[in-house]
């Protein structure tokens, strides 16, 4: 009976969450990522992840505006959105998500880059000209006190949003976690580890990108790569990367220890309809693979160029992994029944409001928002980026 | 069937009357219906399912459910004695057209109706973001059509599948224990229609239910009990293959 | 400005005079913390805490956006959140009485027995006594397509774009309301009682069951039951 085997409930044999579901967690994750990666550098003094400092931070923004769009798209009624804002149930995790994500986006990404880039914009609202300098006007508040006390009070707090921030991103992508986790109907989702798992892979996640972003866009703007910033995003990667690869398997084999009700029907489920999704994909190419890439990398002294080569396709198949392991829990926790008898099917249609082309176009709209943010805040160290400044020198 | 002109004389006034009670909005403003007064629930006796479908039926048509979507629902369990772990299931169209005739053989068979079991402490409240899902004060789960948001995750914390989203409407729906019936002292669509009695309303604040005399005598279940939901649906007769 | 004199380049006075740019201000600030130049009053403003706040001026300026915007948002919520919500729980409390105003279709079978009450009589002697009437008679309801609504002016339409009007309940007449509005169709007792009484291994035992093949071989079932009270020896026969 149309792709269902075994029995299901017959309200179960349609899916409720679509890929786009699945790109949301991806999307915050990346966010989360991106901004542990910039706290390594600001907090951790970690200097020679420094020249990715302000893009990781642009690319968690970009990401973070992108995040709520799939959710608008799979709702049966979008308009009706603010209500979690304005009242909204203090036992659901999505309601409670709704105030941490706009606490992150604006208590801390924002108030962060405003307060990194402060003196640049001031100075770039004297600059510039035309709706440019509106903009920038705009962007300074009002403000144009740029001496060393107001900038040593901006160094100061930022310093400080920074530290909120950490918890706030772990935060942010462990309610997502949570949100799945705190679901005693689904024994795929239901999990105290879901949370931690789903920080870590955020992370590792979020660190490929960018890592990858960092690599293409200095390429494109013939620049060249700062090799060492590179080799010590490959090694917290690496290091992040066992961490969260530990947790998924310390998931999995609990499972397969306990073998509560549950087990036969998703034993079941892994070796069949997710078997090249979850054991292909996820664990063997987007795991395994670039974890011995990476640990080669870290043990074996190799050319610049190879190690480059060998972080790019590491961090590529990181982030196909990562997308791997969201779609394996959400769609994989909608494929079999809740009673443990039967399997449905996944039937993702191509052109539809929660279709692959959304999803696909969802996943190019950060990017364009980042061109955006790029040209509007540029991050790059190494460029002069004033045109006052290039020409005093 | 012949209606006498003073029968119909009495009936209608009075069936206006009734009428206008329901239009009124509020079950406060129904006569005689206080929500303080009534916890309902539902009983169902398994051993006098014949699945024969009428309940999925009328559901359907009382509270115009659409096709492919399912408020209640009858599955047909077929057990071996020596498997109690792997029974047979079916649910053709949830049962709506009853089920094809059974060979005799040396398994067990019965019929499990299902539904919404209006859970006490319901993980489908929970879960909702907004309060568009709710246990009203007489202890009948509702999802409120204006607010909610379609999101599903009500859906998805539902362990017995009970809850679907109106492809028309884009919310949350399931059954409602025909409440607009039950407030003006009616029973439910599935109760009524089933020949068997093997679907019962409760009330279970009502001492002069029956139902407080068969819960005495005889052993009843709920679905899943591991999920410690306080399901009000009660069923007399539930083999321990039933998930 | 007056009662101040600043010694130093006239040529940098011109930018404090316009007061817009950055370094005119350093230009000021630097001689603020030059006691000697300064008249009384101006010694008094230029303390330590209120250069902090000075320096600072611009997280004011950030924190003060915020508490607008939060105070927008507690505005439009008084607006927006329906009056009855909360009222018994966390949710819109007139849903209840919303939920509780849909139209009833079925009649139940007390309504039937009050005009039908010779059928009842017979019924209840049989061993159809438990057997609902719309049980076997179905909902006698007719459901007249929805008027069609009011044309949308513009507004409502671009309105509609987003927010979806949702679909009403359909008007609907009732036999039990009034008896010639919906004339009911007797049903057809060879499809009819099949339903329940086909025999299949999977209904319980002592229930009544026949393979309609070999029991009536095709003939309609109120051939010889009466389904009202259809047990042959007990006055049910025809």
């Amino acid at each position: 009976m149309n792709g269902v085997e075994g029995f299901m409930y017959p309200n179960e044999i349609a899916l409720q969450w679509s890929v786009l579901i699945v790109l949301y967690p991806f999307i915050t994750g990346l966010v989360a990522g991106a901004f542990i990666l910039a706290s390594l550098e600001r907090v951790f003094r970690v200097e020679a992840v420094k020249p990715t400092y302000r893009l990781a931070l642009l690319t968690a923004l970009a990401f973070l505006l992108d995040a709520p769009l799939p959710l608008q798209l799979h709702l049966g009624h979008p308009e009706r959105s603010p209500e979690m804002y304005f009242t909204p149930h203090s036992t659901s995790a999505m309601a409670m998500f709704g105030y941490v994500y706009l606490w992150y986006l604006m208590a801390v990404l924002v108030l962060e880059i405003w307060l990194d880039y402060r003196k640049d914009i001031v100075l770039w609202s004297q600059e510039s000209k035309g709706l440019l300098r509106i903009v920038y006007k705009i962007m300074t508040l009002g403000s144009s006190n740029i001496n060393e006390k107001a900038l040593a009070v901006d160094e100061r707090v930022g310093w400080i949003v920074t530290i909120i921030g950490i918890p706030s991103a772990f935060l942010l992508h462990g309610y997502v976690g949570f949100i799945f986790g705190s679901i005693k109907a689904n024994p795929w989702w239901s999990s105290p580890l879901m949370p931690v798992v789903f920080i870590f892979s955020a992370m590792v996640s979020g660190i490929a990108a960018v890592m990858l972003l960092y690599m293409g866009v200095t390429k494109l703007r013939h620049h060249t790569i700062d090799v060492k910033c590179v080799d010590a995003i490959a090694m917290y990667l690496f290091y992040i990367f066992i961490i969260d690869f530990s947790l998924e398997m310390l998931d999995l084999i609990h499972r397969i220890y306990e073998a509560d009700e549950s087990f036969r029907s998703l034993n079941f489920l892994v070796h069949t309809q997710l078997y090249i999704p979850h054991i292909v994909i996820q664990i063997c190419l987007g795991t395994l693979t670039p974890l011995i890439l990476l640990g080669i990398t870290q043990v074996v002294k190799l050319g610049e160029n190879t190690r480059k080569r060998m972080y790019t396709t590491a961090g590529c198949l990181a982030l196909i992994g990562i997308f791997a392991m969201r779609w394996n829990v959400v769609i994989g926790g909608q494929l079999f029944s809740k009673s443990f008898l039967g399997y449905t099917t996944y039937k993702m249609h191509l052109v539809s409001k929660e279709g692959l082309l959304a999803a696909i176009g969802l996943t190019i709209l950060p990017l364009i928002f980042l061109w955006v943010l790029v040209k509007l805040l540029p991050p790059w160290p190494d460029t002069n980026i004033h045109k006052a400044a290039a020409a005093a020198d | 069937m012949n209606i006498s002109r003073r029968q119909m004389l009495i009936l209608m006034p009075a069936a206006a009357v009734a009428w206008k009670a329901v239009l009124a909005g509020t079950p406060e403003q129904s006569p005689n219906y206080k929500m303080s007064d009534h916890w309902w629930g539902m009983l169902i006796d398994i051993p006098k399912c014949i699945g024969c479908g009428n309940c999925v039926r009328a559901c359907a048509t009382e509270n115009d459910v659409p096709d492919g979507y399912f408020r209640t629902w009858v599955e047909r369990y077929h057990v071996s004695d020596e498997d109690m772990t792997n029974p047979e299931v079916i649910s053709p169209d949830g049962g709506k057209e009853g089920f094809p005739v059974a060979a005799e053989d040396d398994k067990k068979y019965f019929f499990v109706p299902k539904m919404c079991n209006h859970c006490t402490d319901s993980p489908c409240t929970q879960v909702c973001p907004v309060g568009a899902t709710f246990v009203s004060p007489d202890g009948v789960v509702l999802i409120d059509q204006k607010y909610c948001l379609g999101c599903a995750y009500c859906v998805q914390a539902c362990p017995y599948g009970c809850r679907y989203i109106n492809p028309q409407k884009e919310t949350a729906e399931k059954c409602t224990l025909c409440y607009h019936r039950i407030t003006q002292g009616l029973t439910t669509a599935c109760c009524e229609a089933c020949p068997t009695g093997a679907r019962q309303l409760v009330d279970l604040k009502d001492p002069k239910d029956p139902i407080h005399e068969f819960l005495k005598t005889h052993s009843v279940q709920v679905l899943k009990p591991q999920m410690a939901t306080g399901a009000k649906a009660f069923y007399n007769g539930l083999d321990g293959s039933v998930r | 400005m007056s009662g101040v004199t600043v010694a130093c380049d006239p040529s940098h006075i011109r930018p404090y005079l316009e007061a817009r740019t950055f370094r005119g201000k350093e230009c000021f600030r630097s001689h603020w913390n030059q006691s000697q130049d300064l008249p009384a009053f101006s010694k008094r403003r230029s303390g330590f805490i209120m250069s902090k706040f000075k320096d600072a001026g611009h997280l004011f300026r950030f924190a003060g956006l915020f508490v607008l915007l939060f105070v927008v948002f507690l505005v439009v919520r008084h607006f927006v959140v329906p009056k009855s919500f909360g009222k018994y729980g966390h949710y819109r409390a007139d849903a209840i009485g919303e939920i509780a105003a849909h139209p009833a279709k079925y009649a139940g079978h007390e309504t039937c027995e009050a005009c039908h009450s010779d059928v009842l009589d017979k019924k209840s002697k049989g061993k159809h006594a438990h057997v609902n009437c719309e049980a076997c008679h179905g909902a006698l309801v007719k459901v007249l397509p929805a008027p069609p609504p009011p044309t949308p002016n513009v507004y409502e339409r671009m309105v509609a774009l987003v927010i979806k009007p949702m679909p009403q309940d359909p008007p609907v007449l009732r036999h039990a309301d009034d008896p010639s509005s919906v004339v009911p169709e007797l049903p057809d007792t060879t499809v009819l009682c099949a339903r329940c009484h086909t025999a299949s291994a999977a209904k319980p035992k002592g229930f009544p069951q026949v393979v309609p093949a070999d029991h009536s071989n095709g003939m309609a079932c109120k051939t010889c039951h009466d389904p009202h009270s259809p047990a042959m020896d007990a006055g049910g026969a025809k």
